[in-house]
């Protein structure tokens, strides 16, 4: 056993945390998978590696799963980071109930208790941005706007609305999202192209300024459609529009500042 | 057309002919088949359901309010609360709508000739059994006793009011009304309690009596033990399921519970049938 | 029925006379390294014959993602409908498909056919025609074999293609509608013998043949799970469980579906999608109340309907062990884990 599965086993032996949620092997060699230790035992299972890109804050908002009392502990990626910090900044987990772990080179756990020192460990430790995902919105961009149209409508017309890109997102917690409202019915709910069309543009209008860029969505697609292309074009717009600078509390398109460069906020 | 042979989503037409508001966002609404042919066909039994639709809103499940014994019309009652429901609600005399069915299982009338009746409804749960005590009402020499007992939230929200009173008048009907406590109007005559309570104050006879309990998941769960107490047997309680439905016609895959299918097996259980299901209800 | 040889080579041939014929066809295509079903117009588009296992399964050729039940029109207080003629439904020919494919449209046909008759479903599959490959590879998430099926088996196939190793592939032919499209290209095809236990052509299917032995048995899921209503497996297999679709959407028999209208003014059309019970909105009430409130009384359902009511029910079993749940699972819920160790329980 890894040293830091060992302290995480104590953890749960002692009572500091009444669950951890972390990732343990998965079916082929080629991945790992979501785990839920619930006693010292199950800690032995617990793996942290490259292959780990679940993003386990989604579990994080679903009370079902958690136990009402005791701290939670999370064995954490940067992205899982990353949405947890989002979350507590739209006030969706409070400070204190989770507790977040990553583990460093050399197996060194480090706890992130609080926010800030989850800031702090995000700042650390910045993610590579993908090529491959900007070398893919360099080429739509490039596009003409009817090839883009089309481009779209080719890739979601195979879309199959089974919502494992809503599943997936620590982001997407609505207990009642806006395809499940049908007064108005302002998402066509069956999966042909338009409706597809529509919900891709709200989930990722939803998205503007929160998406953390995790990929989650597009990982969790059964048929591999790019669309966490949207959300991380919409980021590359936000930043245009706003800088990268997040608010602590809410997010861009949901905050003022009575600065505003645009008139209508005074 | 050909329906039900060819395409089994496709309804029938039907001519609103009356509505009747009987509360605050119930109304009933009395239906006639555009098809006078279809008419003439068409036959059901108490306890069936039907799937009502508003063409622009959608397909909503309820049972047929109506008796079998009064012929060439069907009525649906129903609380306006989501988009096809509201839909329905819209509609007025004259305007046409959807209607599927009939689908599921029945009361198992026939077989409670020569019983006494009790009936337990609760709210909006009084149409389903209104079909069964107006059947038995126009075939009234053939039973026993006949107890009714019905409660809502207010004064206001009892439904079939002008039913209720005829009931009350009947010297061979036995109605029990009540209304939660804080329900009542200075000038309410009847009881003041939920209906669990009522029908332990009440306390009728299970002696060869069956007991027919429709009404919120909360009412039956209370009163299910009321009847035990009083000596009812379970396969003596007749209860109807609510489960979700869309296709009607078991294939849907929303109401199944175990291996039934509450659209084809039921609506109408007893309450021995329910306790080999899973809870899932 | 008959069965005939045809060489590798002239495969292509075929598909293309087929397409000549002006059927629908679908058939696997390789996109950014995923196959999934498309329709096609030419053999080049088909993906090379490398794959377990296409992203979806066949089942869309009779049962659409999303279909009109009826259309609808509205003048003054008046309301006329009109409904699909069958004769709009395409004949399609669905290309190398897997014999687990065509393994669900038995269960698939169960559930549409158990008491009324849903002949939008019966009309679209009276028009499919399923050319199925045997498997000559299998991963690490198929159990077809535990299900009642093999990776050559003929039940649901219209025809049946294995490849062999001399060359040549064996042509099962199954039904009449399989031999109207063996009769498109007359030329390619040579007879051949009955494929009896003991004859030479069936030792050579059988070497030609993926091996998979059984993990488990239909009896024994059935019999551990008569038992398993209230059992913590349902919470301990699907706590990483996400509640999306994804399972269900892949899966050949799945036919849990949603009714849903397409209003336009006036006029409309009321649509059948597919949708799942994996969704917590499935089964919830209008006041809130739901059934199955948690995920793990959903994925019970799905183990349950699936390998208990099905089979008690309908006399079928609502699975054909593709596999295709598990590979798409965003969380790596595998089917045949889950169910070896409901076996071994």
């Amino acid at each position: 056993m890894n040293n830091w599965n060992k302290q995480i086993a104590d953890m749960l032996a002692d009572g500091t945390v009444a669950l951890v949620i972390g990732y343990e092997e998965g079916s082929t060699p080629q991945k790992t998978r979501p785990l839920f230790c619930h006693d010292a035992v199950a800690a032995e299972r617990l793996v942290m590696d490259g292959r780990c890109t679940h993003n386990l804050a989604v579990y994080l908002t679903k009370k079902e799963l958690l136990p009402a009392e005791g701290r939670i502990g999370v064995v954490a990626t940067v992205n899982v980071l990353k949405s947890a910090l989002q979350l507590m900044q739209e006030n969706q987990i409070p400070e204190g109930r989770f507790l977040l772990m990553a583990v460093g080179p050399e197996g060194k756990l480090t706890e992130l208790p609080d926010a800030e020192s989850l800031r702090q460990y995000i700042a650390a430790h910045p993610l590579p941005d993908n090529p491959e995902v900007a070398a893919l919105i360099e080429k739509i961009d490039a596009m003409s706007r009817e090839e883009r149209w089309a481009y779209w409508q080719e890739c979601l017309s195979k879309c199959v609305k089974c919502y494992a890109c809503r599943a997936a997102c620590p982001l997407c917690y609505c207990t009642r999202c806006i395809v499940e409202d049908n007064r108005p019915q302002w998402i066509l709910p069956w999966a042909s192209t338009l409706p597809n069309i529509e919900w891709q543009i709200n989930r990722v209008m939803h998205m503007a300024g929160r998406c953390t860029g995790c990929g989650a969505c597009y990982a969790a697609c059964p048929l591999h459609l790019p669309i966490h292309l949207l959300t991380k074009k919409l980021t590359q717009e936000i930043n245009r529009e706003f800088g990268t600078e997040r608010p602590a509390k809410g997010n861009v398109l949901s905050t003022f500042s009575p600065d505003d460069k645009e008139n209508f906020i005074h | 057309m050909d329906r039900l042979i060819d395409n089994p989503y496709l309804p029938y037409v039907m001519t609103v002919e009356r509505i009747t508001q009987e509360a605050p966002g119930v109304k009933t609404l009395r239906l006639r088949f555009k098809n006078p042919e279809e008419a003439e066909n068409f036959q059901f039994r108490a306890g069936q359901f039907a799937e009502y639709s508003a063409f622009g809103e959608g397909e909503c499940t309820f049972c047929i309010a109506s008796p079998p014994t009064r012929k060439g019309y069907v009525e649906c009652t129903f609380r306006q609360a989501g988009r096809v429901t509201s839909g329905l609600s819209r509609l007025e005399e004259g305007q046409e709508m959807g209607f599927r069915g009939p689908f599921g299982n029945t009361f198992p009338i026939e077989e409670w000739k020569g019983k006494n009746l009790l009936f337990v409804a609760g709210g909006i749960a009084l149409p389903p059994m209104r079909c069964v005590i107006w059947n038995v009402l126009d075939r009234r020499k053939e039973f026993g006793n006949v107890t009714i007992i019905y409660g809502a939230k207010s004064v206001a929200d009892l439904v079939y009011k002008d039913e209720l009173k005829e009931w009350d008048e009947r010297p061979d009907v036995q109605l029990y009304t009540t209304v939660d406590p804080g329900g009542e109007t200075p000038d309410w005559k009847g009881k003041v309690g939920f209906t669990p309570a009522v029908l332990e104050q009440v306390a009728p006879s299970a002696e060869n009596t069956v007991a027919i309990v429709c009404g919120p998941p909360v009412m039956i769960k209370f009163s299910f033990p009321v009847l035990e107490k009083l000596g009812f047997r379970d396969d003596a309680i007749f209860t109807t399921l609510e489960n979700r439905m869309k296709c009607g016609i078991g294939k849907c895959g929303r109401c199944n519970v175990g291996k039934l299918y509450v659209c084809k097996d039921g609506p109408v259980f007893t309450k021995a049938q329910l306790n080999g299901l899973p809870p899932e209800y | 029925m008959k069965n005939y040889q045809i060489k590798h080579s002239d495969l292509d041939g075929w598909l293309e006379k087929i397409i000549a014929a002006g059927r629908r066809v679908i058939a696997p295509v390789t996109e950014e390294g995923h196959t999934d079903f498309r329709p096609i117009h030419s053999p080049a588009e088909v993906a090379a014959d490398d794959q377990v296992q296409t992203i979806q399964s066949a089942k869309q050729a009779a049962f659409p993602k999303a279909e009109t039940l009826f259309s609808y029109r509205k003048e003054g207080t008046a309301v006329s409908l009109d409904q699909p003629a069958p004769e709009s439904y395409l004949q399609t020919v669905v290309w190398r498909a897997r014999p687990c494919d065509a393994a669900g449209f038995t269960p698939l046909s169960a559930i549409f056919n158990w008491d009324y008759k849903d002949n939008l479903y019966n009309a679209r599959l009276a028009r499919t025609t399923l050319v199925a490959f045997s498997c000559q590879q299998a991963d690490a998430y198929c159990f077809c074999t535990s299900v009642g099926g093999g990776p050559g088996e003929k039940k649901g196939c219209d025809i049946l293609v294995t490849k062999l190793p001399s060359g040549k592939a064996l042509v099962e032919v199954c039904t009449e509608k399989g031999e109207a499209l063996a009769a498109l290209a007359p030329g390619l095809f040579s007879e051949a013998n009955a494929v009896a236990d003991d004859s030479p052509l069936f030792a050579e299917k059988q070497s030609a043949l993926a091996q998979l032995p059984a993990r488990f048995s239909k009896e024994d899921i059935r019999r551990h799970l008569a038992e398993a209503f209230d059992s913590p497996v349902w919470r301990e297999q699907s706590e990483r469980c996400l509640g999306c679709g994804a399972c269900a959407f892949v899966c050949p028999t799945c036919a849990c579906f949603d009714i849903q209208e397409d209003p336009h003014g006036s006029h409309g059309r009321r649509i059948r999608c597919w949708d799942s019970c994996a969704f917590a909105l499935f089964t919830q009430h209008t006041s809130g109340h739901n059934p199955r409130p948690s995920q793990a009384t959903r994925w019970r359902q799905r183990i349950l309907h699936k390998f208990s009511y099905m089979p008690e029910r309908l006399d079928a079993t609502g699975c054909t062990g593709c596999g295709r749940c598990s590979r798409a699972c965003p969380v790596d819920m595998n089917l045949l884990e889950h169910l070896t160790s409901i076996a071994q329980k």
